[in-house]
């Protein structure tokens, strides 16, 4: 068989269902040979950004690892972007790149690009194949890198000679990686001393990131939080990561977190962390970040053990394996007579209960925060996932939708990619076509990725885009007003143009507009229930900012509430203090 | 302070390239560099100087091993290790002044390679140190240009067979 033959044929082997992607030039032997025949699906995206953003939605939704395909040249870059969201924020993608005759590489050839040199930094492994006879190895190798150890992308690049070739295919049985060890066991010492310091602890703290998610561990982080007693915080990517509704749940740290899960996590006595990286969004100022905690960190990547804050007890390898371990530990110590720390999590509750999240109530507009808590009522208890963009909304979406089953909050986290949610929804969609889709989504993002509404409609994978419209690039603006004196620089969009609600007819979808408060439930509720791509424009108002904040540099605990905002010199003299 | 770590990585395209590429992005800086095959066909060996914290080469470390085709990182410890570079240098010299510079190549015992009317071509082999030394004798006559290889190594014969192997990574 042909070389593109060969591709189908790996990624049938490798179970995939599903592939995101454009045909062009150097690619068209392999579209060709999807047209001779696969069981793999392939939904067409309008823009190759949107391909990658679907195969991350799809891997993140499905645990499994997403696909994208694209033609060399323009098409390869327009990968670049989610090839680093994924790099950022460790999800499973494969993409798969067509590349100019091998005998033209070098020759500056029509939409020739050396794409493995210009993804360098943000895959984990590429392979520029060179014979045809390589396909089936390389294929199994990219996937087994893909899953296996930290998540992450690896890209696959393919001459058009190369795809046209011919070969004897057989599918490896393994894979021939002799430098890819990625750990397979924790070590059982640093599991008893974790054990010992977590239970013995009178505040302790469980860091939760998106690593549990990717280790399908969540089922072994509720067993230890309910066999200790401990108090769970999760981050951006850990949200969806612990149930949002059960009693140990503390909210989100950092940056938007609410303050009584930046309290409990910065005056811990034991802290943690599993499958997360001590982001600056997270710790703030990282050596004022929780001062007297002793660290356990348990991750699958020993470079993020002390790669940022210093680990006292590290514990590399397996997320489900070390929790599980830790968990027999914990039980013991309990039942040998360490008591659970019932007193701090009563103050953790408190401290919930005496700084709510705050929003205001005056004027008539549609609150965001107010649009989010409709939104939570109305898909409680419902299979429903919910994507983002990347900005304001975001981090209200973060405050105010409370999941309470893994994978079902995906956002761009580390890199923080405008234009996310859409694409990455329909990725959910195909990954869970019975679960019902949410991208909430700002006027800014809507704008980047908006294209994909068409492919949303034409192949049949419906979402909910539920526009959180403040005419404005509302992050920046509210930095604008915060630490640059309130001028405002190129951040106002018009939030009735375009006309949000024709364009998603235009693209197949449903429209909505809605601007008083009384409607929202309303549209909500139909929206939901339509089972068609529909856009529902939310006018929401403008003024609003996101609180808590704390200002990016300083320490978690220097966080501005919002009842700080309405003595507004206050804020802005805190502000600029920084 | 300044390391010395040994790759191990199999000899596949880009392989150096993922590694330097790795240093540039984290903001961590190489001193040198030297590349070449091992006694293993398809296995390369890169010898790299770095000047860090000890913290940081605990990082620069987990990260190369990381890397897909890095098949085993070490550092080489000084007094557990060896460790040579090669120098090749054009040094000016008068056919006077010849036997002088002659005389300090064979202290060192490096060899004279090529002899012209104004210049001299000296390769010499040692440690890092003794090529600076070497080298700041024969400025007083003029350089005219100079290249080392960067410096190449390994455990000492009496060390333990499995070198210095951080011990988070492996």
């Amino acid at each position: 068989m042909r070389g593109a033959d060969a591709i189908l044929r790996s990624l049938e082997a490798e179970g995939v269902e599903v592939m995101f992607g454009i045909p062009g030039g150097a690619i068209m032997p392999t579209y060709d040979a999807m047209a001779r025949g696969t069981t793999v699906r392939h939904v067409l995206a309008r823009h190759e950004q949107g391909a990658g953003h679907m195969a991350e939605g799809y891997a993140r939704a499905s645990g499994r690892v997403g696909v994208a395909i694209a033609t060399s040249g323009p098409g390869a870059t327009n990968l670049v972007t989610p090839i680093a969201d994924a790099w950022m924020d460790s999800t499973p993608l494969v993409c798969i790149t067509g590349q100019v005759r091998s005998t033209l590489i070098g020759t500056d050839a029509f939409q020739e690009c050396d794409i493995t040199g210009v993804t360098l930094p943000i895959v984990k492994h590429s392979w520029l194949v060179q014979d045809a006879r390589d396909i089936p190895a390389v294929m199994k190798a990219a996937f087994h890198v893909a899953r296996t150890g930290r998540c992450g992308p690896v890209l696959v690049d393919v001459p058009r000679d190369v795809q046209e070739a011919e070969l004897d295919f057989a599918w490896p049985e393994a894979v021939d990686l002799p430098g890819w060890k990625p750990p397979r066991k924790v070590h059982p010492l640093q599991i008893r001393q974790a054990g010992e310091v977590l239970a013995k602890a009178e505040k302790p703290i469980l860091y939760v990131g998106g690593g549990t998610l990717n280790a399908d561990a969540c089922d072994e982080l509720l067993a230890l939080a309910e066999a200790g007693d401990l108090p769970v915080v999760t981050t951006l990517m850990g949200k969806s990561a612990f149930p949002e509704s059960h009693r140990l749940f503390m909210g989100w740290p950092g940056m938007h977190g609410p303050k009584w899960s930046n309290i409990a996590m910065n005056t811990c006595d034991v802290l943690v962390a599993v499958g997360a990286r001590f982001d600056d969004r997270v710790t703030g100022k990282l050596s004022a970040f929780a001062p007297g905690a002793t660290v356990v960190h348990l991750d699958i990547d020993a470079a993020e053990i002390s790669k940022l804050r210093d680990a006292d007890i590290p514990v590399v390898g397996p997320l489900r394996q070390a929790l599980a371990a830790l968990t027999q530990e914990v039980v013991r110590h309990r039942a040998e007579g360490a008591p659970p720390p019932a007193e701090w999590v009563r103050r953790i509750v408190e401290l919930r209960e005496a700084h709510p999240l705050a929003y205001g109530s005056e004027g008539d507009l549609i609150k965001p925060q107010a649009l989010m808590e409709t939104l939570q009522e109305l898909t409680a208890g419902t299979d429903v996932v919910f994507t983002t963009g990347v900005g304001q909304h975001q981090m209200w979406a973060m405050q105010y939708l409370l999941p309470d089953r893994p994978r079902t909050f995906i956002t761009s986290g580390g890199l923080g990619t405008m234009g996310y949610g859409i694409p990455a929804a329909i990725g959910a969609k195909a990954a869970r076509p019975e679960a019902t889709v949410v991208c909430i989504d700002g006027d800014g993002c809507f704008q980047m990725t908006a294209q994909e509404l068409t492919t949303a409609a034409v192949e049949e994978l419906p979402i909910v885009v539920v526009l959180v419209n403040n005419g404005y690039l509302g992050m920046v603006t509210q930095w604008q007003d915060m630490f640059f004196d309130g001028r405002r620089s190129h951040v106002h969009l018009d939030e009735a143009m375009p006309d949000y609600a024709k364009l998603a007819e235009a693209m197949g979808g449903v429209g909505m507009v809605v601007t008083k408060r009384e409607d929202v439930r309303d549209a909500l509720e139909q929206a939901l229930a339509l089972d068609r791509t529909v856009v529902v424009d939310v006018r929401v108002d403008p003024s609003e900012h996101c609180f808590p904040m704390i200002p990016a540099g300083a320490a978690a605990l220097d966080m501005i509430e919002y009842a700080d905002t309405l003595a507004k010199p206050e804020t802005l003299k805190k502000a600029e203090a920084l | 302070v300044k390391h010395t770590i040994s790759v191990q990585v199999e000899d596949k395209p880009g392989a150096l390239t993922r590694i330097t590429s790795m240093f540039a992005r984290r903001g961590f800086n190489i001193d040198s560099l030297a590349v070449g095959p091992t006694e293993r066909p398809g296995i390369s060996r890169i010898t790299l100087r770095v000047d860090c914290a000890e913290h940081t080469l605990e990082q620069i470390e987990k990260q190369i091993h990381k890397l897909v085709n890095v098949l085993r990182v070490t550092e080489l410890v000084p007094g557990e290790s060896v460790e040579r570079e090669l120098m090749v240098l054009k040094v000016s010299v008068t056919p006077e002044r010849r036997a002088e510079l002659i005389a300090s190549v064979e202290a060192f015992r490096g060899r004279v390679l090529d002899i012209g009317p104004e210049a001299v071509v000296v390769e010499l082999t040692g440690t890092p140190e003794e090529l600076d030394a070497f080298h700041e004798l024969c400025r007083p006559h003029g350089i005219g240009e100079l290249v080392r290889t960067g410096r190449v190594g390994m455990a000492r014969a009496s060390a333990r067979a499995s070198g210095h192997r951080l011990a988070a990574i492996n």
